[in-house]
């Protein structure tokens, strides 16, 4: 690296600013470009960045901190910054620091974003970060247009304000009104600092200087969320010198965007307790009640060692068809076999066909969709409807009701009709229908001992009653296989 | 011309560094730096400090975009 081309200073002088600390000593990004920064003469990033890494260095936190950079054109600021840095997604800076804060608690961390990123895109990561308090800094960088991609319009763009995408400028009609992003946080109870900055002269300059360290030094403190919003020239972008660009930020912008401290609860704010952290591995069991590991995961008995049922279970919501697949996937675990279970519901399945996807298998499962089930448990006439046709050929099919309608019937699978439902009633509640049909299924089809269905039984229905009625009800769905139907399993 | 009394601040500036953006030139109060006549390698009109007369108020640098374009010297008074 050749010197810096400067004159020497007379005697007796002290070096009072040069580059921070928390700067490289040169850039990589571009082997010619390694003195300066990419961006635009006159450009404010390049002021904020310096009281940023300013005040990095005088509270001596260079080694912890972590800055996260957005998208715009402070994206490369990781190749200035000689900290540990994160670039994320558009938008989603809060959201990333946020993790690496609760992480590790212990680091400062900074996130840095312009107005299109934090106003615009991000909107909802700004605002849920601060409502949360986070304990993070933000340096907001409000120019008040998108400068990177070519100066479309922000939503912090002034009223009346060209940008390419507002050539008549801004219409209130059309794009609203320029968003105050200190004020509407300052509407949320959590943020401790906020403050409102400008970079139009050498005094304003000076002020951010302090807001920008006191941001930080919020973190340093443990204290919560802390913003700082830099009201910033682009002299590229809104086409004049970096004078006039000055001059702007000084006289227009910060007359629409007020200066000064919005928020300081920095007196009072409690302190961010320490991040709980989960429960070690070996709590799981007693939190979730599962018990212990050897009936986890018991090896695959000789019987099972081709087992691969795929079964879709669908019916009305409230026949208990999530249930009746909880029953079977549990049942499955409890015989030592690879399952899963893929409830599906939601306001498309309301009053129709709700239905859930298990698969029971001697070998990993792959997928838990049941695309071709070769086990349909349709406990109303849609389900029959709608899932008959995918049913693999020699599949069994469990049907709630009398008969199949005539135009719903396959003679390559075997179907059992039964009003399982009905059955239910008589033995008292025919909301254990779903037990009904189950057992007409293990007597029918076999897929797993009832030793594992009634243990997995015993785990998901905790009322002595029920569970009770469970039992009786698998009895009866048993027998019902032997009674006498116009359309059995051939 | 009476005897110069000692000089209390000076500017330097990395005229490779400096991307002749002028506000250094709007900042400096006693109208000390401007900028140069001739091009740096980058095409811009790297500013210039005139040599004498700096207060080392440090505003330049304050203003200044360029994280290490400008370094500002000082003669501290004596504790």
């Amino acid at each position: 690296m050749p010197e810096p081309n400067v004159s020497a200073p007379p005697e007796g002088l002290t070096l009072i600013h040069s580059k921070a600390a928390a700067f490289y000593d040169h850039y990589e990004r571009k082997s010619e470009l390694q003195n300066q920064t990419h961006y635009c003469p006159g450009c404010g990033h390049g002021v904020a960045h310096k009281l940023l890494a300013r005040a990095i260095d005088e509270l001596g936190v260079q080694d912890r901190t972590v800055l996260v950079s957005p998208v715009g054109c402070s994206v490369f600021a990781y190749y200035y910054f000689d900290v540990g840095n994160v670039q994320a997604a558009h938008g989603r800076a809060p959201a990333v620091a946020t993790g690496i804060k609760r992480a590790r608690p212990e680091a400062i961390v900074i996130s840095y974003q312009g107005d299109g990123d934090l106003a615009a895109i991000g909107t909802a990561e700004i605002l849920h970060a601060a409502n949360r308090g986070e304990a993070i800094t933000v340096i907001f960088i409000n120019n008040a247009i998108y400068g990177m991609t070519g100066g479309q319009l922000a939503p912090t763009t002034p009223v009346g304000c060209w940008s390419t995408t507002s050539p008549y400028g801004r219409n209130i009609w059309n794009e609203g009104y320029p968003l105050h992003v200190v004020e509407t946080l300052a509407s949320l109870e959590a943020p401790v600092y906020l403050e409102r900055v400008a970079l139009g002269n050498s005094k304003q300059v000076m002020q951010a200087a302090k807001a920008i360290r006191r941001g930080v030094e919020n973190q340093v403190k443990g204290l919560g969320f802390s913003l700082i919003e830099v009201l910033s020239p682009c002299p590229t972008i809104w086409k004049e010198t970096p004078v006039e660009a000055q001059r702007r930020v000084r006289e227009e912008l910060a007359q629409l965007y007020p200066l000064g401290v919005v928020r300081d609860k920095t007196k009072d704010a409690p302190r961010r307790p320490a991040p709980s952290f989960p429960p070690p591995l070996t709590a799981l069991p007693e939190l979730l009640d599962i018990e212990e590991s050897e009936t986890l995961a018991p090896p695959v008995p000789a019987s099972h060692d081709h087992a691969d049922w795929r079964i879709k279970v669908a019916g009305f919501g409230g026949q208990g068809v999530l249930m009746l697949g909880e029953v079977l996937a549990e049942a499955g675990l409890a015989a030592g076999l690879e399952v899963s279970w893929l409830p599906s519901y939601g306001p498309e399945m309301r009053s129709g066909t709700s239905n859930c996807h298990v698969r029971l298998s001697a070998r990993p499962v792959d997928s838990p969709l049941v695309t071709q089930p070769n086990v349909l448990v349709a406990l109303n006439e849609p389900s029959l409807r709608k899932f008959l046709p995918e049913v693999a050929p020699g599949g069994y099919v469990l049907y709630n009701g009398p008969e199949p309608p005539a135009d719903c019937r396959r003679p390559d699978v075997r179907l059992l009709a039964r009003e399982f439902v009905a059955l239910a009633d008589r033995l008292g509640d025919a909301r254990v229908g779903n037990i009904v049909t189950l057992g007409a299924l293990l007597e029918a089809a076999g897929v797993v001992e009832e030793q594992f269905v009634d243990r997995a039984l015993a785990r998901l229905v905790k009322q002595a009653r029920l569970l009770d009625l469970d039992r009786k009800a698998l009895a009866a769905g048993r027998e019902a296989v032997h009674q006498e139907a116009p359309h059995d399993i051939p | 011309m009476a005897a110069e009394k000692p000089e209390r601040g000076y500017v330097t500036i990395d005229d490779e560094e400096c991307k002749g953006c002028g506000l250094c030139v709007e900042s400096c109060v006693p109208k000390l730096l401007r900028l140069g006549d001739a091009l740096n390698r980058s095409g811009y009109h790297a500013a210039t400090y005139a040599g004498r007369g700096c207060t080392g108020c440090g505003l330049c640098f304050l203003v200044c975009p360029e994280p290490g374009a400008i370094r500002v010297y000082k003669r501290l008074q004596a504790a």
